[in-house]
Formats: C-alpha cells, structure tokens, sequence
C-alpha cells in the first residue's frame, strides 16, 4: 500500500455518523439509585407503623398553615433585618477607626460563635432577668418610655430577633467579601467625581457588591428557613411548633414531623427556583 | 488683596470666590508650596514648589517611581500630603487656615466638594462597570452636584459625541474597547464642567493602535482652551506637539521644567538627558 493509500484510509469519510463515548458508570450508578429510591419509598409507604392517611389529614390543617406561615414570616423578617445589620457591621469593619471595626468585628465573633439554640432560649427568657425595657438617659431618673418585657417580647419576636442577630453575624463576612471585591480603582474615580463616602458606598460599591453577595445569599435564606424550626424551644409559634404540639396531643410524632418536612421541602423547592432566576439576573452584564 | 491661603473669613468672603473679578483671573490654577509626601517612613515628594497658570496644557515626565502620580493625587487630595500646601483655584486644598495660624484636615464633605472643580482620568480608566457610558458622564453631575437628569441627560450626549463615542451611549464598559474606555472617561471628567483636569498615564494602558484616538480628544481639549490640564506621559510626540510646559521629575523632585523645545530637545540636566535618551530609543 502506498503512502498516500494509508493516510486515505485512516481519514474519515465525507459523512460519517458519530458514536459517543459510552458510560457504563452512570448508568450503573442510576441503577443503584432508583433500587434504593424503591426500597426507601416501599418501605416508608408500607410501614404499619406510619399512618399515612393522617399525614393527608394534616397537611392542610389550617393549624399547620398558620405555623408555616409565622415561619414564612420569620425567615423573612429575619433575612431582611439580618443583611440590613450585616451591611452596616461589614461597612464598620472596613472603618479606619479601630475602634469602630473592632466593635463590629467583636459583634460578628459574637453573634457568629454562640449557638442559636442558646441565643433563642436567652432571648426567649429575657423576661426572667429584666422586668423592663425603658428608653432613659442613664443614672439619671429621666425616662423617655418603659414597659414590661413580657409585653414587648413575644415568642414571635424573639424569634425574629435571634434569627436575625444570629444570621447578621454570618452574612456581615459575607457582604464584606463582596464590598472588598470592588477595587481601590472604583473608590478613586467616586472621589474624583466630588461624590462623598456615603454616596460611593450607595451607588458605585454596593451595586457591584451585590454580584458577590447575592447568590451566598439565597443560601443563607434556606440556612435560615431551616433555622427557624429552632423557634420551637421557645414556642414560637411556627411550623415545627405547631406540628409537634399536635403530636403531643394525637400522638403521631412521625407523621407530623412528616407533614412539617414536606412543606419545608416545598417552600425550599420555590426559594430555590427563585435563587436561580435572580442569580441568572444578577450574572448578566 | 492677598492671594495667601484664604482664613476662614476670607473663604466666606463672597468676592473671593467671584471668578470674574481680575483678581481671581490672575490667580494662578494650582500652586504648591513646599510639598513633601511621606508613606510611612519613605518619603516620595521632595519640597516641591509648582505654579500652573490658568488655561495651561502642562506635562510632567520622569521615570518610573519618582512621585508623578503621587504629585498630581496630592493636587485633588486622592492623598494627603505631609507637609507644604496645594491650592486650586486661589482655595486651600484638604485643609483650612484657621486663626490658629495652623493647618486644619478639612471634613470629608468639604473635600469632596473641592473636587467637584477639579476632573481626573486615570490610567485604568475606571469606569464604573455596572453604569452605561452616559450613566458613567451623568452620575457625577447628578448625584455629586445636584444637577437635574434632563438638564446633564443632553449635554452627557453632547460630550460623548465630542469624544467620537454618539453612537455608544448605551454601551457598558465591558462592551468597549480600551480607546473607548478612556475616552467615556474623559467625558465623564469633563461632564463636571471642571476648570482643571488631572490624567494620569491616560494611554499607558493602551494597545499602541489606540493610543492615538485618546490623545487626538486630548488635544482637542488643550486646543479649544479654557480648562487647565496636567497630564502625566511618557507620549513624547504629544508633549512636543501640545504642552506649554513639560516638567521633568526625578525621586521625588521637580528637576527641570521649561517648554517642550527648551526640555525635551535640550535638556540641562544630565538626569533628564539620560532619561530623554533611555525613552526616546
Ligand atoms: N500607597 C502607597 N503606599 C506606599 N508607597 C507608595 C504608595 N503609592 C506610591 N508609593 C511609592 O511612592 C513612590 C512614587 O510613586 P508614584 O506612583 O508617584 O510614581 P510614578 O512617578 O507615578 O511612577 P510610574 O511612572 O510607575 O507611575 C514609589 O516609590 C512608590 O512605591
Ligand atoms: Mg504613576
């Protein structure tokens, strides 16, 4: 065979139908999952011990919507103060001042190292070591506004306010990442444009910040959703609250905390499906 | 009257502040007096003294690290300086004279007001990359000086005409070329309507095809007159062609100034000599 024979034959023809490479892993893997998925289903499903058509019953219990709405409230309220306080603690870090960035770096270490269950139940029992709250100038007897703790510290907002103070510490670490992602560049031409620190901050740093900070952030909404089942040590009122407060009455620990995970996973389906439209926004440009 | 830095009674004074009066014509853009510049214990500037006369096209030339971008940052208090003082436009510069007969640090405030007067283009352009080209002209008219949107909307279209850009208005800097970048840049600077403007190495950054298209607005500038320029260069061919007057630097000095004839075609100082060689071939 000559040469230029070879070569020919090696070379493909002008149409020549592609044969993907094949992989025989995946589909072993595939097949492992959807027998333990099986086993998994089959053996929830026909357990004598799991009475599913309570879990049906409960699903839509008007109770149970109430709870799953105060969690929908708090996570909520908790996400939104949280990143309020985080941006303005990560802003106090980057102050020249000493002082002012180890104040918040003190409050981050804080509010970051102690438990929330710990943080919830001391919150929660406020009202076991101050009578009042009062608004007064100190050591002096002029009082602005008092009023009894019980009254001001309901279940309710003692949640919000654990979870947002816990969740401020995290998300200050993160907001700060993304206020050091925009360069000395951008600040310097804010400046030689005569706007003020203030106005840098709002309209050059914190709009670039925020392709840093947002898609952390639709995690630390679910971390948040899920911490909020915390709220249950001090009857707060929420889904997981509510669920195990029916259960103490009917009996039916597991089909509640069933009935309490579906929707968690529903809720976190939806925040997912968000995160990911705002996150494709966010990217463009 | 005295062109001294101004007491705090003289800045209030509303006739020291009225351009037209000849006193004010007659007061120099920039002058510094003595500055000296220390970052820690290494110092950058040197008592520098320097007038620019109003209207001036002035380039400063020198090597690598001798305290040109320091020079010109001091002039818009991007840095504050460590002794001496700068004035722009017959004002104090970051500072105030109190009766104390001592120097104030001004609040941040006050010297972000004091640079709404004076422009600056940077060798990186800087442009602010989530804004258009206009929003990039128009924000610090808008946002910084108050202007109305309707009132800068025509004039920011107007400028990025002027520079050869009316057709990228709505462009984001990420969808420009570097050329165009410094060019949006400029007509962000020049949108403050600022007696002055500060570059700094405006086309270093450049691919050397777009240099050119910077330097052409920029002469543009200088020709049409009216505004003060400091441009720091290593572009030769546009200190010859446009500067009234070319400084030479050299660790933290000013070593030689004079026209571009007297500096670059002959230079007195054996410094500028060497450096004039080492660039030039
Ligand atoms: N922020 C800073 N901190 C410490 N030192 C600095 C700082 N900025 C500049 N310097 C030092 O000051 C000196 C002068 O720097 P400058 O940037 O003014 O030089 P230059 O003449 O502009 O040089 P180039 O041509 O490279 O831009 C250099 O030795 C530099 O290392
Ligand atoms: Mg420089």
């Amino acid at each position: 065979m000559s040469i230029t024979a070879k070569i020919r034959a090696n070379q493909p023809p002008a149409r020549a139908d592609v044969v993907p490479l094949r992989h025989w892993g995946r589909g072993v893997f595939a097949v492992v999952v959807a027998i333990t998925v099986v086993v998994i289903v089959n053996s929830l499903a026909t357990n004598p011990n799991i009475e599913w058509s309570i879990v049906g019953d409960y699903l839509f219990d008007h109770n149970i919507l109430r709870g799953l709405r105060k969690t929908l409230e708090m996570t909520v309220l908790g996400t939104i103060f949280a990143t309020a306080l985080a941006v303005v603690i990560a802003v106090m870090r980057l102050s020249p001042s000493k002082i002012i960035s180890g104040t918040a770096a003190a409050y981050a270490f804080f509010f970051r190292g102690i438990p929330l269950i710990v943080l919830l139940i001391l919150i929660g029992n406020l009202g076991l070591f101050f009578k009042n709250f009062t608004v007064a100038i100190p050591f002096t007897d002029i009082t602005f506004w008092s009023r009894p703790v019980r009254d001001v510290m309901t279940p309710f907002r003692a949640s919000v306010l654990g979870l947002s103070l816990a969740g401020s510490g995290y998300m200050s670490e993160i907001v700060r990442g993304g206020l050091l992602a925009v360069g000395r560049g951008q600040h310097e031409a804010a400046k030689a444009i005569g706007l003020t620190s203030g106005r840098t901050l709002r309209y050059i740093v914190l709009p670039q910040a925020l392709r840093v900070i947002v898609p952390p952030l639709g995690n630390e909404l679910i971390a948040m959703l899920k911490a909020s089942a915390i709220v249950s040590v001090i009857a707060g009122g929420d889904l997981l609250t509510v669920a195990l407060g029916i259960s103490g009455r009917n009996f039916r620990t597991i089909e509640m905390l069933i009935v309490a995970t579906i929707w968690y996973l529903l809720v976190i389906v939806v925040l997912s499906i968000g995160q990911y439209f705002v996150e494709r926004k966010v990217a463009e440009r | 009257m005295t062109k001294e830095p101004m007491t705090d009674d003289a800045m209030t004074d509303p006739s020291t502040a009225d351009p037209s009066t000849t006193d004010s014509a007659a007061t120099p853009m920039v002058t510094l007096r003595g500055v000296c510049k220390h970052f820690g214990h290494h110092q950058v500037l040197y008592d520098v003294d320097l007038t620019v006369p109003r209207g001036e096209t002035l380039c400063i030339i020198g090597p690598s690290g001798s305290g040109k971008s320091t020079m010109l940052r001091c002039i818009n208090h991007l840095e504050d300086i460590s002794a001496g003082q700068v004035c722009v436009d017959g004002n104090l510069i970051g500072y105030r004279l109190r009766s104390d007969g001592r120097l104030h640090e001004l609040h941040h405030r006050r010297a972000a007001e004091q640079r709404l007067g004076i422009g600056m283009v940077f060798q990186h352009f800087n442009l602010f990359p989530h804004m258009t080209a206009l929003e990039n002209v128009t924000l610090g008219p808008i946002k910084a000086k108050g202007v109305a949107k309707s009132e800068i909307e025509p004039y920011a279209r107007q400028l990025l005409e002027r520079v050869g850009l009316g057709d990228k208005v709505t462009a984001y800097p990420s969808q420009l070329s570097g050329g165009q970048q410094q060019r949006v840049a400029i007509a962000r600077a020049m949108a403050m309507r600022p007696p002055l403007i500060l570059f700094d190495e405006p086309t270093s950054a450049l691919d050397p095809e777009l240099v050119g298209e910077v330097l052409d607005v920029m002469k543009d500038l200088a020709r049409t007159g009216g505004i003060t320029l400091i441009v720091v260069t290593h572009e030769m061919g546009f200190a010859r062609e446009v500067a009234d007057r070319v400084i030479f630097m050299d660790a933290g000095r000013i070593v030689e100034e004079g026209t571009p004839a007297e500096v670059l075609g002959d230079p007195q100082h054996a410094r500028t000599r060497s450096f004039l060689s080492a660039v030039l071939h």
